[in-house]
């Protein structure tokens, strides 16, 4: 019950900077009325039972987002390599499709995984089950490169706390 | 100081631009759906994101930067599931990707 208040309170901050940052508004009259959608959405959200650690995935912290910073350089890499196949006379390329195991403990770490594959273009998941990943990729060398599992274990760096983290490394 | 910000402006759109370009020329010259969504992949990512980096550039610091990078924020985490959700939908219903070589293929679900 306490970590559905922390996630109420949590939500409903983040509400509130959005409104203000998306209306511009700094009235008295018009800031109450959006502290009042900001409570009336998160009065809804909890009735609906959707303000848990998947919907508001907190607990990820600052891990989530020093990951990102690595995603985005993995991304802006893989779309250079595919944009010089696509460009190139001979088009070389040579579809496959590969199995990769899923390490994370939830399912939200496996959407994590399942959607940074997606997003690294050269990979894309296709079936997420039973901890694994069915992934079609455009080349063979994007295939290895996911094969390595450095993604696999970033990902499952950011779901783990960093007293567990330390503690396996 | 506002020239800089031009120029950064228009080298981000130039480029984004280009990798847009890229994607299309992908989509037309890649053999089937599967391969197709990779170069789909280059406009969702690198592309969209170059476009609205250099439209922020021109908006400077305000508030409509920050709507700018809220859209980069949830097209970034909405395309990846769309994505899916249509590889899964052909994969499911049968339909084999072209491959290089047949014996890599994993056995169906």
């Amino acid at each position: 019950m306490t970590k559905t208040l922390l996630h109420a309170i949590s939500l409903g901050i983040l509400l509130a900077l959005v409104w203000l940052g998306l209306s511009g508004f700094f009235e008295p009259l018009l800031l109450g009325l959006g502290f009042l959608s900001c409570v009336a959405v998160v009065l809804i959200a909890l009735r609906m039972d959707v303000v848990d650690h998947e919907g508001h995935p907190i607990h990820l912290g600052w891990r989530i987002v020093t990951y990102w910073i690595w995603l985005i350089w993995e991304i802006v890499k893989s779309n250079v390599e595919v944009a010089r196949r696509i460009l190139h006379p001979a088009l070389p390329i040579a579809p496959c499709m590969i199995r990769v195991k899923a390490t994370q403990d939830s399912e939200l770490g496996h959407v994590i995984y399942a959607n940074s594959i997606t997003l690294t273009p050269g990979t894309v998941s296709i079936v997420v089950e039973d901890g694994t990943i069915l992934v079609h990729a455009i080349a063979r060398e994007m295939a290895d490169d996911l094969e390595t599992g450095e993604m696999d274990r970033r990902v499952t760096a950011v779901e783990t706390r960093p007293s567990r983290q330390s503690g396996e490394a | 100081m506002a020239l800089v910000l031009d120029i950064l402006s228009w080298v981000f759109l130039g480029l984004g631009a280009a990798f847009l370009v890229i994607g299309g020329i992908g989509i037309l010259r890649f053999p089937d759906l599967y391969a197709r969504m990779h170069a789909a992949g280059i406009i969702d990512t690198l592309g969209s994101a170059l476009i609205l980096i250099g439209l922020a550039f021109q908006a400077g610091l305000t508030l409509v930067t920050l709507k700018l990078l809220l859209i980069l924020l949830f097209v970034q985490f909405t395309s990846p599931t769309a994505t899916y959700a249509l590889a899964n939908a052909a994969y499911r219903s049968g339909f084999a990707p072209l491959l290089s070589s047949k014996d890599d293929e994993p056995s169906k679900p």
